[in-house]
């Protein structure tokens, strides 16, 4: 039944493309038919490859940077929300700093992060981590609050200490929370790191591949739209592992814990 | 606070116990000289109006608040070593149970935190589950429970570390009327083989006289102990307790205290 929904909506947004691409009469250079940017995976580059295969090659270059950034940016996220919940003169001070962070447009800071370390991978983790990182603070800030006050109450009673606290109670609590944070990481760390791929001096990677591309799309949209549709898969595919691991870690959960973060 | 020498045959004593909250509106009066002594073994119910601070009083007990003035003596200490040393065990009205943890699980909850050695664990919480007869849904999960057998697993819990006092704040006061007495039923057969000294509050007269060996009968803002009442209905009480004259009789007392708050 999902799958039937699911192809009933591809072919849905098809049939829009064609219909508006022939309407207006757009032009392939500025909108090329659905189906030549399928054609365009199985044409082979100036070395002989296949699109497909060398999009492939640079997704999982800027895959293994985002998974970096989306872990990194996890734990610091996490480690953050902690703090704040444990020192509130911290969270007073600092919080306005970590929503300003985000004010900030990541593209200005891509290159100069590029500068400090490198054009290699540890470069884009942390570009990544950038984006990935405040939704977790975020929402984990806010599950480690969502506990009932006679919850704390009887772990006082039992004489339990911050640590057990946190270990039993705040965290458990936090749990379904986290996994919303994750799900908008996961999304947020593939754009990261296709960004931090942008400025001059990257050599793999989707963002490279999106670059050129775009150089040269007027002569062959095709190709950018093929990188384009790869790394939407890409996010898709972080997306869908972190809710497989959602359904796995909060197995026996009340329905609407669950549900909540759906 | 300081601590007297401990009272001998008084579990809890509460001695010109005061309470008042600053708020922005100002000062709230929550309790106003409260004396009372429990005796070990003790059913004392707390009943009051909203506003009464029957549960600031029981929370005062346990040390979840400290009184603002008077002397408090739990198990011949104060509330904070008697918390320490876990003389008490609390029911709250919600069960609090932890949705993420089997109802096993949850009962084990304190032995956990209280560091009982990992193979104690189980069989108390096995224990306390036939005590409250809910042995067979120890791997259920809290959700899965009806609000009364979720009370019962709070109940457990509670006495999971064999506390002598056991605190309950208004713990079927979300129950429907027949669920409720049923568990009155069911926890004075607990308390048969536990006999542990019980402070429950409550602002239901009837399950209140059932329940209770005293009622103690609280007046609002700020609240004061109005009246005592001894309830001299012989244990084990039943269904038909309900039904005698006497029963009838402590319930028109109580409530005419209340009236008179």
């Amino acid at each position: 039944m999902r799958g039937l929904v699911l192809a009933g909506v591809v072919l849905g947004a098809v049939a829009l493309w064609e219909g508006l691409k022939a309407a207006w009469g757009i032009p392939d250079y500025k909108l090329p038919h659905t189906y030549a940017i399928v054609g365009e995976l199985f044409r082979r580059t100036g070395r002989g490859e296949l699109w497909l295969v060398a999009l492939g090659r640079n997704a999982l270059t800027t895959g293994g940077e985002a998974l970096a950034g989306f872990l990194l940016g996890g734990v610091a996220g996490f480690a953050i929300a902690v703090a704040f919940i444990h020192w509130p003169l911290a969270e007073q001070g600092l919080l306005p700093y970590v929503v300003a962070s985000q004010t900030v447009p990541i593209l200005a800071i891509a290159p100069m992060v590029v500068v400090w370390l490198g054009t290699g991978w540890t470069s884009k983790a942390i570009i990544a981590s950038y984006l990935t990182f405040f939704p977790v603070t975020i929402n984990v800030l806010r599950g480690l609050r969502a506990v009932p006050p006679d919850a704390l109450a009887l772990m006082h009673s039992y004489g339990a200490t911050p640590g057990q606290i946190l270990v039993k109670l705040r965290l458990p609590t936090s749990v379904p929370y986290l996994f919303t944070a994750l799900r908008i990481s996961a999304t947020a760390s593939v754009v990261g790191a296709i960004i931090g791929e942008l400025p001059v001096g990257s050599a793999a990677g989707l963002g490279v591949v999106i670059i050129n591309a775009a150089q040269y799309y007027t002569f062959r949209p095709t190709n950018l739209w093929a990188a384009i549709l790869v790394a939407a898969l890409l996010g898709i595919a972080f997306y869908a592992v972190v809710a497989g691991a959602e359904r796995v870690l909060v197995r026996g959960r009340r329905p609407a814990a669950v549900a909540e973060s759906e | 606070m300081s601590v007297p020498t401990p009272t001998p045959g008084a579990m809890i004593v509460l001695d010109h116990v005061t309470q008042w909250f600053d708020a922005p509106a100002g000062r709230t009066m929550a309790l106003h000289d409260v004396s009372l002594r429990i005796a070990p073994g003790e059913f004392v119910s707390l009943i009051g109006p909203s506003g009464s601070g029957k549960s600031t009083l029981l929370r005062i007990i346990g040390d979840l608040i400290s009184p603002t003035g008077g002397q408090v003596q739990v198990n011949g200490k104060s509330p904070r070593e008697a918390r320490r040393a876990r003389d008490y065990g609390i029911v709250f009205q919600s069960p609090v149970l932890y949705d993420w943890r089997t109802v096993r699980r949850n009962v084990e909850l304190p032995l956990e935190v209280m560091g009982y050695p990992r193979k104690e664990w189980t069989p108390r919480a096995e224990r306390m589950l036939d005590l409250v007869g809910l042995r067979q849904f120890r791997a259920h999960y809290p959700w899965q429970l009806s609000g009364g057998m979720q009370q019962r697993v709070a109940i457990a819990r509670a006495l999971a570390f064999s506390p002598p006092i056991l605190l309950m704040d208004e713990p079927f006061g979300a129950l429907d009327e027949l669920t409720r007495e049923r568990m009155n039923q069911e926890l004075l057969g607990i308390w048969a083989q536990t006999r542990n000294t019980v402070v429950f509050v409550t602002h239901s007269i009837a399950e209140a006289v059932f329940l209770s060996s005293r009622v103690a009968v609280l007046t609002p803002r700020p609240g004061r102990i109005e009246e005592i009442v001894a309830i001299d209905l012989p244990y084990p009480r039943t269904a038909t307790t309900r039904k005698d004259p006497r029963f009838f009789d402590l319930v028109t007392r109580v409530r005419s205290a209340l009236r008179e708050a």
